[in-house]
């Protein structure tokens, strides 16, 4: 195939057309959709609102409960362990075990330790390597109420709105009231937020904000306070055990959570953890691609920890609201579902079909942004196919420059540029082809303001638990959540875990699990947690032979 | 113009496959059979998990880049590398003062930079490495810190490096000293931090949340919004978020359909 400057000649003859409409789109954009419109649009395109993709989960905590049938598959699977496990060898004794070395899980470790526990007397153990992880990729920013015309009071308020009223209160609360002080936290760890020359930050607003409280550290906030904390945890001395994920919670007699089996990712040899507590914070599930969309998550995002704690007696809570980012790349496939972030449209860029007209309004809501996109494609059929058979429709980028001066692109969205120029795209001089993307688990495992799930030894912080955002989660406030809830749980399951001496090592609720399965007629040979996605060359894969050696 | 094939030959650890053109080295990989564990995190260019070295076709030289941010070619010959081990030394970060030895007192081995610019070369951020190396060697802090933010930690510098200079701690020890200790800190921040002593703010939000939703939503809808100097046009095309009209999800709106 040809490609010139990055794209197929017959992409070429669709970016003329953009180009030709640029100057009168320049002049004038088109109004928001009345609310109305917004409703027919969403119920008939939206992703979450096709209930033939959902079904209701058979057993557990939550059953009853509907959600997409990628994650009830998971929930609804087999447990990799048996209970004939021989827990006797135990390889780690630690007062506080925390699964998932992310942001939430390396915040909650540092707070363990500052509440009193020893550091050697922590352990994180990880997928991937410490860091691996969603909150390494955040680029936009956390919110926090720290300037004058803002209050706690006011956040709240957009955080609740923006979760349609359904967020559960008092973890909003928490959220809002914690803010300030984990940024003043953050600052005296020296992380390198935007500052002004006094050294107040430099906030921006972001969707769905009332006013602009979006700390940042340009395009790469998430790695800026994802490698301070992980520096810190490391000063700390706080031991890290990577590549190897926890496949189950261990329980102890007396029906409390006391430990995980985890995973050597090489060896496959497994290792038992026996803790006083237990905080769970594996993050998010993009990588399930529900209706098979592409992802912005990391590699290790599968919803493990919700597997994980379901079979435990945990609640989940509002899993059937997924968020979709309207902007993932959607060429050069390389790039697919990676996030473009908001700020793009932001600053003027308009979403335009394949001839070259602006058919929505550029700044609706993500969920009304999104279904106008995937209407453009699948019912209007006005998008763009890629030669990967992808749809998609245009972002015209070089309106940003246009708008703001010449340089504005590289300067404000460094990742950005650098990214598309990798792949051989000019975004300040060429549209870009976008498509939604899966974006964020809104919820999960339900828990208290100290990050207590129902299960007595059992914590969670971060995008694994639910209930803060509610039905949908404002940009910004995750990186915010992880850190508040993070810190809470951390201390919380310091102070449990002095007074806890978990009893014997048990995996009797696995086989509890399978019964619960069987009588609810659920008879199925796929096992969770599912650890990777699958992503190896179908014709590699047809003649695979399974070999021990 | 570039002609690319629908398929290309790349050398794996020595060994050949053919893979699907048009697909990154971490997917390249994938492609051939492999399951990754090592190598891939993000797969987006921010967490450094996937260092490479390679040779091209007719090519004598080595090169370096992150798998998940560059394209698979026809010919090349590469290998992954899971990590680096670089060494980082402990510090209390409230022990530690900005003076302009401190770098060098964790990390002394940066006087040894010969000034190749081999890091620099190496660097798939496109960071000038060496002059971070350099500023850091004169005690300048804070052209450390900001020469080197865009830094993901992946290694391939020090891989590289004659002198065994440990790049990215060096960094992110300039790093946290500069915004701890020579950036001001947030006068604002403090004063909220204060006014939250006086418990006026949960006061606030604990009348929030004895609202109904009715009054909630009410609420909501009369928010006043901060404007963004020059860009409060109603339906310009550099509408900005913040502005009258708010880009979150409305679907409570759509009421017939149940969560
Ligand atoms: C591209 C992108 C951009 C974003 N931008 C923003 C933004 O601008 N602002 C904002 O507020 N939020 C943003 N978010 C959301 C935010 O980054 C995440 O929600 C948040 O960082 C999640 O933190 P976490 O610690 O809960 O999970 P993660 O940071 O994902 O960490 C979870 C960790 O657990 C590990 N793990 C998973 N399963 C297991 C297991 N079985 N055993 C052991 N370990 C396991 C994972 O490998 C990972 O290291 C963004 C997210 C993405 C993907
Ligand atoms: S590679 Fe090492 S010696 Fe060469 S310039 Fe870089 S830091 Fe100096
Ligand atoms: S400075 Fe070194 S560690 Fe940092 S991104 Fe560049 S090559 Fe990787
Ligand atoms: S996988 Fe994270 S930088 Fe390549």
């Amino acid at each position: 195939m040809k490609l010139i400057r990055g794209y197929p000649e017959y992409m070429r003859k669709s970016i003329k057309q953009v180009e030709r409409t640029r100057p009168n789109r320049l002049e004038q954009s088109i109004p928001p959709m009345s609310l109305d419109e917004r409703k027919a649009l969403l119920t008939k395109f939206h992703p979450d609102f096709r209930e033939d993709q959902k079904r209701a989960l058979a057993c557990g905590p939550s059953k009853g409960m509907r959600i997409h049938r990628e994650l009830a598959d998971l929930l609804e699977a087999q447990p990799l362990v048996t209970s004939t496990l021989d827990l006797n060898q135990i390889d780690f004794d630690v007062d506080v075990l925390i699964i998932g070395g992310g942001g939430a899980g390396t915040v909650a470790a540092l707070w363990a330790m500052k509440e009193g526990i020893d550091p050697k007397r922590i352990l994180i153990v990880t997928k991937l390597r410490h860091g691996d992880s969603n909150s390494t990729m955040a680029q936009g920013g956390i919110q926090a109420a720290d300037r004058p015309n803002d209050s706690p009071a006011t956040h709240y308020l957009d955080v609740i709105g923006g979760g349609h009223f359904t967020n559960r209160a008092d973890l909003v609360k928490a959220l809002v009231m914690d803010a300030p002080s984990i940024i003043a936290w953050h600052e005296s760890l020296g992380m390198m937020y935007d500052k002004d020359a006094d050294g107040n930050f430099v906030e921006n607003p972001g969707g769905g904000t009332s006013r602009n409280r979006m700390h940042s550290a340009k395009d790469y906030t998430g790695l800026e306070i994802m490698r301070v904390l992980r520096d810190e945890a490391r000063n700390a001395g706080i031991p890290v055990v990577e590549f190897a994920p926890a496949i189950e919670l261990l329980m102890d007699d007396r029906g409390r959570v006391a430990g995980a089996v985890l995973l050597n990712l090489e060896t496959k040899k497994y290792r038992i953890v026996k803790a006083q507590a237990t905080i769970l914070t594996t993050g998010g599930l993009g990588r399930l691609h529900m209706q098979q969309f592409p992802t912005t998550n990391h590699y290790g995002a599968t919803g493990d920890g919700l597997v994980l704690a379901y079979r435990v007696g945990a609640e989940l809570i509002d899993l059937d609201a997924i968020q979709y980012h309207p902007t993932g790349a959607a060429f050069p496939a390389q790039m697919a579902g990676l996030l473009i972030t908001e700020k793009v449209r932001g600053m003027g860029a308009q979403p335009v079909n394949k001839d070259g007209e602006l058919f929505v309004f550029p700044l609706e809501p993500r969920d009304v942004e999104s279904s106008a996109f995937i209407r453009e494609c699948y019912e209007r059929e006005l998008g763009i196919e890629t030669p990967q058979g992808m749809r998609g429709v245009w972002l015209d980028s070089p309106m940003v420059d246009m708008l703001h001066g010449p340089g504005t692109i590289e300067a404000s969205l460094p990742a950005m540029f650098r990214m598309y120029q990798r792949f051989g795209v000019d975004m300040t001089r060429d549209p870009i082809l976008v498509f939604p993307t899966l974006h964020y688990q809104n919820g999960g495992v339900v828990a208290d303001e100290r990050g207590a799930t129902n299960v007595p030894g059992l914590y969670v912080a971060g995008e694994v638990m639910g209930g803060i955002h509610g039905k949908n989660r404002l940009m910004g406030n995750s990186l915010l959540d992880f850190n508040v809830f993070g810190r809470r749980a951390g201390i919380a399951a310091a102070n449990y875990a002095r007074q806890a001496i978990a009893g014997k090592l048990s995996l009797a609720h696995v086989e509890e699990y399978k019964r619960q399965l069987r009588d609810a007629g659920i008879d199925n040979d796929h096992a969770a947690p599912q650890i990777l996605p699958e992503y190896r060359g179908q014709e590699a894969l047809e003649r695979m032979l399974d070999i021990p050696i | 113009m570039i002609d690319q094939p629908r398929e290309i030959n790349i050398q794996l650890m020595g060994k050949d496959y053919k893979v699907s053109s048009g697909l990154t080295i971490i997917a390249a990989i994938e492609y051939a059979g492999y399951k990754l564990v090592r190598g891939a995190g993000c797969r987006a260019g921010f967490c450094g998990a996937c260092p490479t070295l390679y040779r091209r076709a007719g090519s004598h030289k080595l090169y370096t880049a992150l798998a998940c941010q560059t394209l698979a070619e026809d010919g090349m010959c590469l290998v992954q590398v899971p990590f680096v081990p670089v060494v980082r030394r402990p510090y209390d970060i409230e022990e530690v003062a900005p003076s302009a030895n401190i770098i060098l007192q964790y990390y002394p081995e940066v006087a040894a930079c010969v000034s190749c610019n081999t890091c620099t070369r190496a660097c798939p951020q496109g960071i000038s490495v060496m002059d971070y190396i350099q500023t850091a060697l004169r005690g300048d802090i804070e052209q450390t810190a900001l020469l080197s933010f865009d830094c993901i930690s992946c290694g391939i510098c020090s891989s590289r490096c004659p002198a065994d200079i440990k790049h990215y701690p060096v960094g992110q020890l300039a790093r946290r000293i500069y915004s701890k200790y020579l950036l001001p800190r947030s006068s604002q921040l403090a004063d909220r931090l204060d006014e939250m002593e006086t418990e006026q703010c949960e006061v606030e939000v604990e009348t929030m949340m004895h609202l109904s939703t009715e009054e909630l939503r009410a609420r909501y809808e009369q928010r006043s919004f901060e404007t963004v100097a020059g860009r409060d046009q109603k339906h310009s095309a550099i509408q900005k978020w913040g502005t009258a009209v708010d880009p979150v999800d409305y679907r409570d709106e759509v009421e017939e359909v149940a969560y």
